[in-house]
């Protein structure tokens, strides 16, 4: 079936198509049709699957920052119970994918580059067995001679530009700071963040003759397909990957990670499957961490307000010729105006493990700082943040010209304040009191950009009437289940009960995976059109023009006449595979969700400590496609925000380079006793630039800017700026007020 | 030495390293129950035993001599879903669903803990009954984490049955 566009997305469909069908599903708060199994502990996650004679293998990570391995001692471990091989195959790998890479991450464990590194696998017949001789082998290293730095600091540190990240530059920043009525130079820094998935990293590993077959715990399936494939060096379709649940990636199960290939090589060679899961302090260690930041922040005003410099630069970190550099400033290039301005992102070259995506890259940091170097701009001119922020939205985006696809920031910030009740908060610090506790109010912005990737989904409408969705696109969380259900039931005109959605399995069409917020608009727009290719052969069946065809309820009509969808497809199902790849659009427009976020804290007069109490969040990302699981993204998101501002924080020993807090009782996610009641608002937005569906992303919105918005309550509670996030209460407690000077503090 | 199940009796393993939640997952095949940590850290593997809910990965299988575990999988099926079940569906008290058993598992003790009188480290008065705040449920459910962040929609889930339930009485000002 020919539609009447190409896969690229050059043009923006206008068309607004799910304005138009009639089976009411989209946007509407559907419950995920997976819950039940989840809720009932039915749903089968990757290391669950029950294999015979799977054997189990435990990983060994390296004891030094940087070396070689000269010796394993295998033989006594070895000689333990059930203890079957240890393995240190050159085709594993010492780093993890990153998100996309699509090839093998750098391999050979012999080569020791950050502590924590695995070094060896060991297979036993139990995982208490393996367990204990992983932690019996000894291995003997020769430390590097010319060891890279520990710390991103460090003077001996070689700092680079990223290849992908070229500075941007327009006019004269220092001229304009100079000139500026009201200029901010500030230093911020944020630490390392781990995403924490709940669900440990795992992969079993099964050869079925020259075929792999991968049960694992992974994002983005056709990518994970050929990296794992690269560094095995087996041809990709040999291999397949089922992952129908997966508990969580948040970016750290883009790529394949070390358990995969080593569950993959020691399956090989003891001749059946073998299941690795990683430990929790292995998942910290070794996996995948976001990169701490340094960043400084300019920002020059006029007497009016009206930002006239902006500068924003970063120094992040990496271990040496990985290409991934935290893009600190992909939000700042269009989020505010001033022509004078610089952006740029350095990358240090150090040895700890890998930095990549952790949930919203970029802007999960960079927003926050920004956000927060603009609540000091506002202080510092007297001027209402809010407003502040809607005088510097610019026409099109500085220095490029590019135009807006659609932008609901101003709406979200009048949307969120009214909510919240903006219109009560004090606006100079230290005004209100509840007892121990200083109350304050803050706001921030909520950007992140709008990406499309290739994906393909296939639709068949069987002759019962009833429709299926296949795609290898995994939920992990995100909904997918769900959207992609009733994007079909409502292009198809059918009751939500009879879609039913596959997933996770690379026989099935390459969806977009989940990473990027890009799954949902991305493999939706797939299966939209896989719909549409199906539509227009009903039209054609029932005799009208596809665009007067009706599809309500199970039932056609059109021209005039009227016939069950089922009669229409009469005894072969009809099958349509839908596929879409970013275009035209892309470049044409500057796309991004946006939001505003809203917090209001409680700081201990006497110790510091902050308390999140409510915080409300409004938000603008095109189209709903489910409110319910929308939502929750949201939610989830402003949960990591509070996490950011307050708790977590890799920290790393300067000493060997050892990850210190490698587990979640040292590293401090938020837990129900952190979080309090969240509001979050959802806008009406239609973004035809940024998809058919005229949806953009929402997975990572709700973290881009909250922790600004924290820092910012902070500071209007007890006047207090701290520039070191998180803003733990030793960091407070030296600069709090008197806590019994009477001063301007009233009592609620 | 043998340990009821769900209502079925079993034999307890062999290997005395064994911890509970490896010998449900692995030996039984009960994987509603995750492992999250290994260590007694995220809440994941919550199950009950006699009642009362433990962190069954800090626990060994040897330990567990005649007692009465119970499960996800006797909390209810996904045809047959308890009312906390269903609630935690509606108001998407998950994403993932990976820690959402642990979270189950312990709001179902939670309940009883609070029908029963305990106090809490929030409590008020803790000579008197418990009043079910917000500030109550959040305290009681923080050795659960969700990293998806679902923690608002869980109150909420729990909130809900606790009030059609009963007995328990929900202060609606301090939950608010
Ligand atoms: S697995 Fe037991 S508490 Fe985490
Ligand atoms: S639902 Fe994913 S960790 Fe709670």
């Amino acid at each position: 079936m020919r539609l009447p566009f190409s896969d690229m997305y050059n043009r923006p469909d206008e068309r607004n198509l799910l304005d138009r069908t009639g089976q009411g599903l989209i946007g509407k708060p559907l419950d995920r049709p997976e819950g039940p199994l989840k809720v009932s502990g039915a749903a089968t996650y990757s290391a669950e699957w029950n294999l015979p004679n799977c054997a189990e293998g435990v990983l060994v990570l390296a004891s030094i920052p940087q070396g070689t391995v000269r010796e394993i001692h295998a033989d006594p471990v070895l000689a333990m119970p059930g203890v079957m091989a240890v393995i240190a195959d050159k085709a594993m790998v010492r780093r993890s994918a990153q998100g996309t890479a699509g090839k093998a991450p750098a391999q050979d464990v012999t080569t020791v580059e950050y502590f924590g590194q695995p070094v060896a696998v060991v297979v036993a017949e139990t995982f208490e067995q393996a367990r204990d001789a992983a932690l019996a082998l000894r291995v003997d290293y020769d430390p590097a001679e010319k060891p890279v730095p520990l710390d991103p600091e460090s003077p001996q540190a070689e700092v680079e530009t990223p290849s992908d990240s070229k500075p941007i530059e327009g006019g004269d920043l220092d001229a304009a700071m100079r000139e500026a009525a009201f200029a901010i130079d500030v230093s911020y820094d944020t630490p390392g963040h781990a995403s924490a998935a709940m669900e440990p990293h795992v992969t079993i590993a099964e050869w079925q003759d020259d075929r792999l077959i991968l049960r694992g715990s992974y994002q983005m399936l056709s990518h994970n397909v050929k990296e794992i494939a690269d560094c095995l060096s087996i041809k990709p379709d040999k291999v397949r990957i089922i992952a129908p649940y997966v508990g969580g990636g948040f970016g750290s199960k883009l790529g394949i990670t070390h358990e995969a290939v080593a569950a993959a090589v020691a399956a090989r060679e003891i001749g059946r499957p073998v299941r690795v899961v990683m430990t929790r302090q292995q998942v910290f260690q070794t996996v995948m961490r976001r990169s701490e930041t340094r960043q400084r922040v300019r920002l020059a005003a006029d007497a009016g307000g009206r930002i006239v410099g902006l500068g924003h630069e970063a120094l992040v970190s990496n271990l040496p010729q990985e290409d991934f550099a935290e893009p600190v400033t992909q939000a700042t290039e269009f989020l505010y105006g001033g022509d004078n301005r610089l952006l740029k992102v350095e990358v240090a070259r150090i040895s700890r493990l890998t930095a990549g995506s952790v949930r919203a890259p970029g802007e999960a940091v960079g927003m926050q700082v920004l956000e927060a170097a603009m609540d000091e701009l506002a202080e510092a001119i007297g001027m209402d943040p809010i407003e502040l922020r809607k005088r510097n939205l610019p026409a099109t985006v500085p220095v490029e010209g590019t135009p807006y696809s659609s932008r609901m920031l101003v709406e979200a910030l009048e949307a969120g304040a009214k909510a919240f009740g903006w219109d009560r908060r004090q606006p100079t610090p230290c005004q209100t009191r509840e007892g121990d506790w200083w109350i304050g109010h803050g706001v921030a912005s909520a950007a992140r950009v709008n990406m499309m990737v290739p994906a393909e989904a296939r639709v068949t409408l069987n002759p019962d009437g009833s429709a299926l969705v296949e795609t290898d696109q995994t939920d992990i969380g995100t909904g997918s289940y769900a959207i992609l259900g009733q994007i079909a039931g409502e292009m198809l005109g059918l009751p939500i009960e009879r879609v039913k959605v596959e997933l996770g399995d690379t026989r099935l069409p390459a969806g977009a995976g989940s990473g990027g917020s890009f799954g949902a608009i991305s493999t939706g727009s797939a299966v939209m059109r896989a719909c549409e290719a199906i539509r227009e052969t009903l039209a054609k069946k029932l005799g009208c023009e596809a665009e007067e065809l009706q599809l309500k309820d199970g039932v056609a009509s059109g021209g005039g006449k009227q016939q069950p969808i089922a009669g229409l497809v009469q005894e072969k199902p009809l099958a349509e595979t839908g596929s879409i790849k970013p275009g035209k659009t892309a470049k044409d427009f500057s796309q991004a969700s946006y939001g505003a976020f809203f917090a209001e804290v409680a700081v201990h007069a006497f110790t510091g400590e902050t308390r999140v109490r409510r915080m409300t969040g409004a938000f603008g990302f095109g189209r709903v496609l489910n409110a319910k699981t929308a939502r929750s993204q949201c939610l989830g998101g402003m949960v990591w925000g509070i996490g950011s501002a307050l708790t977590e924080e890799l920290a790393f020993d300067l000493r060997d380079g050892h990850l210190v807090n490698h587990d979640l009782a040292e590293y401090h996610v938020p837990v129900h006793a952190d979080v309090p009641a969240i509001e979050v608002i959802l806008l009406e937005e239609r973004d035809a630039a940024a998809s058919p569906l005229q949806a953009k992303g929402v997975g990572e919105l709700g973290i881009c800017g909250a922790a600004g918005a924290i820092a910012n309550a902070i500071h209007n509670a007890c006047g207090v700026r701290v520039r070191s996030f998180p803003l733990t209460l030793d960091k407070l407690i030296d600069q709090l007020p008197d806590p019994f000077a009477p001063a301007t503090a009233k009592v609620a | 030495m043998h340990a009821r199940v769900n209502g079925t009796e079993h034999p307890l393993p062999h290997d005395s390293r064994r911890t509970l939640l490896d010998w449900l997952r692995e030996d039984l095949g009960l994987t509603g129950t995750k492992k999250g940590c290994d260590h007694g850290q995220c809440g994941a593997c919550t199950v009950l035993v006699d009642g009362r809910r433990i962190n069954s990965c800090l626990s060994l299988a040897q330990l567990h001599d005649g007692d009465a575990i119970e499960t996800i999988e006797a909390i209810g099926s996904a045809d047959a879903l308890a009312p906390l079940q269903r609630a935690f569906v509606a108001h998407d008290g998950f994403q993932c669903g990976y820690c959402t058993p642990g979270q189950i598992c312990s709001a179902t003790a939670l309940m009883s803990e609070l029908a029963e009188g305990w106090a809490s480290a929030v409590t008020e008065d803790i000579a008197a009954a418990p009043v079910v705040t917000r500030a109550e449920l959040q305290e009681r459910m923080s050795g659960n984490l969700c990293r998806c962040g679902a923690y608002s929609n869980i109150i909420a889930a729990l909130e809900e049955v606790i009030a059609a339930e009963g007995p328990l009485r929900i202060d609606a000002e301090a939950s608010a």
